[in-house]
């Protein structure tokens, strides 16, 4: 058996660091919203001559008085993604790239994907996407609470948030970008967490029913243990999953299953660091559950 | 937990047969196949444009505005009621009567049956709000109005973008309404959308209007550019012939002056308007308006009574015919703004169809692998449960005809993972099980039993996330939703019916045996 709950301060206290540097990192740094959210143009281009490059598109751009135009690679080595911030949504702004590229540069251009986005429709999907969120948590809080009681509603739903709050934070750290997907992304991290926490708590209730001598400080540990391995085995599949789309799954979904991988790895971490020490904090004890048993 | 009947055994062989004929049916021709029913392959997988066009139902309000103010002038004139400072400002449609006629105009507009200010029944309102300050009245359009205007302009807005888009040929258009003022189009198949968005950027208002050096003109006068902002001369607002008197029109070469040209067809009171204006304005230039420009504006030489005529300008052959087939379809209610576009090539579609069915394809292998050397026997079973239940999944999406996107390729991947999570907790709680209670047979039932209510929480969790991702998500997001939702009743199926029949047959069968799992 090991000893979980020898770490649970420490481990604590990592955690709150952990979701406060990513509080201000949001606060402060900001995510990197894509257009989606944002609105704008972006162009995913495949040159046909093995010759052009970032500096060679760049050049090509300027003068376009498009506004902020950035490039990349993107993937293959003559793939690169243009992401236009112009505001306006003058839809024209592809029909003139178009032709000024072929007019600058000559080769032939495959436009892989055209995306436009307008200003309007880009935030009403980030204000749907908040409210998926802040939804998606609502009804796990609630549905916890009538499955359990209101302390371990309260624990999955601390667990979540610091999954979720985290995740973003790494995202603001490393710049990465944030769209359509990575919404989807995080309410499936709502989901996966939720799922590993239940788990453990459930046995923590069964453990509770059965023992009445044990302290909830030692029942948690013991029932972490109990279905360790389930947790393990779970996690190691839902990562290899998730690792095989990393890999193959084409860079559209980079992100998103950057998002999902790390959702996993911190899920599985906040079920047992801090869904369990949140129930002893509250003091749960065999009492908690047996006046649910009698209701 | 453990006992399957017969009857039970064959049942449920016979349903994931049926599901696995179901789902190897998307690889077969249709034709040769006994059911015709398909996973559809969402934009982005094959290749496609999706735009969401809103409606920018503005001028169509200021037309009900003064059409309203003319019906009021006419009204109060016929029922002899002194008015006064009748106007339009603001969106607001104001006029001054005296003191005595007040409460007289008043049931005017507030009354039931009202025929100036209709009132919906559905509703339990006006078509418009009526604000009285001392003796001034003030009309504003009532929110229900507004919803009036909108669904009525969405409603022939989108079968105009209907025939627009039928007219161009794209391969099944999905052309939908969204929400009172928006209409979503999607092309599959299409990787240039430009010809369709300025087809659908033009409203198409056609007028036939006399060039006029009068500024007394009685219906007034408007200054309008040519087309190609070269000149601007004055035009009549006297409406001769519009684009409804239209029956057909069709691109056309000009033999004598070659000359693309739009010939068209008017309907019997087009032509007879047509014919007598010409005849009356020989000598006249006759300006062809559309959308606000002046197309061409030819000197009339003869009276034309034969109801056809030609347009000419500097057409090439692709704008003639656009301008034909905008001229067949008919004008738009009010103008259309494309405000969300996505397209993507075929080529791309293709490659994420290649990367996604490679990684599903690791992703599987690496899970069945991982399981097989955790559990021996029991991975064989879970593995098994696996397959089933991917044809499950495939199948169910197949019966109804879901529309598979990337991230639904994503979300199938994912339940690959999840899925052998209720195998596991069932495993793991057998074999704690089998610590205290020798007897195979009840360490398996236990397991079963003890390890429902966890089975069954982590996976309502994860349907409530999906659910909310299915309402509050769009486009290929969706799709993600539907194939995890999907997944967790196929997953749950497969293991409580094929996993657990399949444990059952080789417990019974070995139940003497210690170790078992």
């Amino acid at each position: 058996m090991i000893n979980f709950n020898k770490f649970y301060k420490l481990f604590n206290l990592i955690s709150v660091i952990l979701v406060i540097i990513s509080i201000l990192l949001l606060f402060f740094k900001g995510l990197n919203f894509g257009i989606d959210f944002k609105g704008g143009t972006l162009i995913e281009l495949r040159a046909n001559d093995k010759k052009i490059n970032v500096t060679s598109l760049r050049v090509s751009f300027t003068g376009m008085d498009l506004g902020d135009v950035n490039i990349k690679k993107f993937g293959n080595e003559n793939d690169f993604l243009i992401k236009i911030e112009k505001k306006d949504t003058s839809t024209d702004a592809i029909e003139i790239i178009k032709k000024n590229l072929s007019e600058k540069i000559g080769s032939s251009f495959n436009f892989r994907r055209v995306e436009n986005v307008g200003p309007k429709v880009s935030s009403e999907l980030l204000k749907s996407g908040i409210i998926a969120i802040v939804l998606s948590l609502a009804a796990m809080l609630f549905y916890i609470w009538i499955r359990f009681e209101w302390q371990f509603s309260l624990g999955a739903i601390l667990a979540l948030f610091h999954d979720v709050v985290i995740t973003l934070g790494i995202f603001s750290l490393f710049n990465l970008e944030i769209n359509l997907s990575i919404v989807a992304a995080i309410l499936t991290i709502v989901g996966y967490s939720m799922n590993d926490t239940v788990v453990i708590y459930d046995r923590v209730r069964e453990n509770l029913r059965k023992f009445s001598d044990i302290k909830i400080f030692e029942l948690t540990n013991i029932s972490i243990n109990e279905t360790l391995s389930r947790t393990i085995i779970t996690s190691a599949t839902t990562l290899l999953a998730l690792i095989s789309i990393y890999l193959f799954g084409g860079q559209i979904l980079k992100g998103f299953s950057l998002a999902m991988i790390l959702g996993v790895i911190f899920g599985t971490y906040s079920s047992i660091y801090i869904a369990n020490p949140i129930l002893v904090i509250l003091r749960v004890s065999q009492k908690t559950i047996l006046k649910e048993d009698t209701e | 937990m453990l006992y399957f009947s017969k009857l039970r055994i064959t049942l449920i062989s016979f349903v994931t047969l049926f599901f696995i004929f179901i789902a190897a049916s998307n690889f077969q021709d249709s034709e040769s196949s006994l059911i015709s029913n398909r996973i559809n392959l969402g934009l982005d997988l094959q290749g496609g444009s999706y735009l969401l066009l809103e409606i920018d139902n503005g001028p169509v309000e200021v037309q009900k505005l003064q059409n309203t103010t003319t019906i009021i002038r006419n009204y109060l004139k016929g029922i002899k009621i002194n008015f006064t400072d009748l106007r339009i400002d603001n969106k607001a449609i104001l006029f001054v009567v005296s003191e005595q006629n007040i409460d007289q105009v008043k049931s005017i507009f507030l009354d039931k049956e009202s025929e100036i200010n209709p009132y919906y029944s559905q509703y339990k309102s006006h078509q418009f709000d009526l604000i009285i300050k001392k003796n001034e009245f003030k009309l504003v359009l009532s929110k229900y109005g507004l919803i009036e205007i909108k669904t009525s302009s969405q409603d022939q807005a989108i079968e105009i973008v209907r025939r627009r888009v039928d007219e161009v040929g794209t391969n099944e258009p999905n052309i939908l309404k969204r929400g009172n003022d928006r209409i979503l189009v999607e092309l599959p198949g299409l990787d240039d959308p430009m010809r369709i968005k300025s087809l659908l950027g033009k409203t198409a208002n056609l007028t036939f209007r006399f060039v006029t050096q009068n500024n007394n003109d009685t219906f007034g006068v408007e200054t309008l550019q040519f087309e190609d902002n070269t000149k601007e001369v004055k035009v009549s607002k006297r409406i001769i012939l519009s684009g409804e008197n239209l029956l057909d029109a069709q691109p056309q070469m000009n033999n004598q002056t070659n000359e693309t040209v739009v010939s068209f067809t008017l309907d019997r009171v087009g032509a007879k308007r047509f014919g007598k204006a010409t005849r009356t304005g020989i000598g006249k230039q006759l300006a062809i308006v559309l959308d606000g420009k002046i197309v061409s504006a030819p000197v009339i030489r003869d009276a034309i009574v034969s109801g056809s005529g030609q347009i000419s300008g500097n057409f090439t052959f692709q704008s003639a015919t656009d301008l034909a087939l905008l001229l067949r379809s008919g004008a738009l209610p009010a103008p259309l703004n494309i405000i969300e576009e996505r397209t993507v090539g075929p080529d791309l579609g293709q490659d994420s169809i290649n990367a996604g069915v490679f990684a599903l394809l690791i992703g599987f292998f690496l899970v069945i692998l991982f399981m097989f050397f955790k559990y021996k026997v029991f991975g064989l079973i879970a593995n098994v449960t696996l397959f089933v239940n991917l044809f499950f999944l495939i199948g169910i999406l197949t019966i109804f005809e879901a529309t598979l996107t990337l991230p639904g390729i994503a979300g199938i991947i994912l339940t690959v993972g999840m899925a052998v999570d209720a195998n596991v907790l069932i495993f793991e709680r057998i074999k704690e099980e089998s610590k205290n209670e020798k007897n195979n047979i009840i360490a398996f039932d236990a397991g079963y039993v003890k390890s429902k209510t966890a089975i069954l929480d982590a996976n309502i969790t994860t349907l409530i996330a999906a659910i909310i991702l299915f309402f509050m998500g769009s486009g290929p997001v969706k799709g993600f939703s539907v194939t995890l939702a999907v997944g967790i009743f196929t997953t749950l199926f497969s293991v409580y019916f094929i996993a657990r029949m399949l444990t059952s047959l080789y417990v019974v069968k070995n139940k003497d045996k210690n170790n078992l799992i």
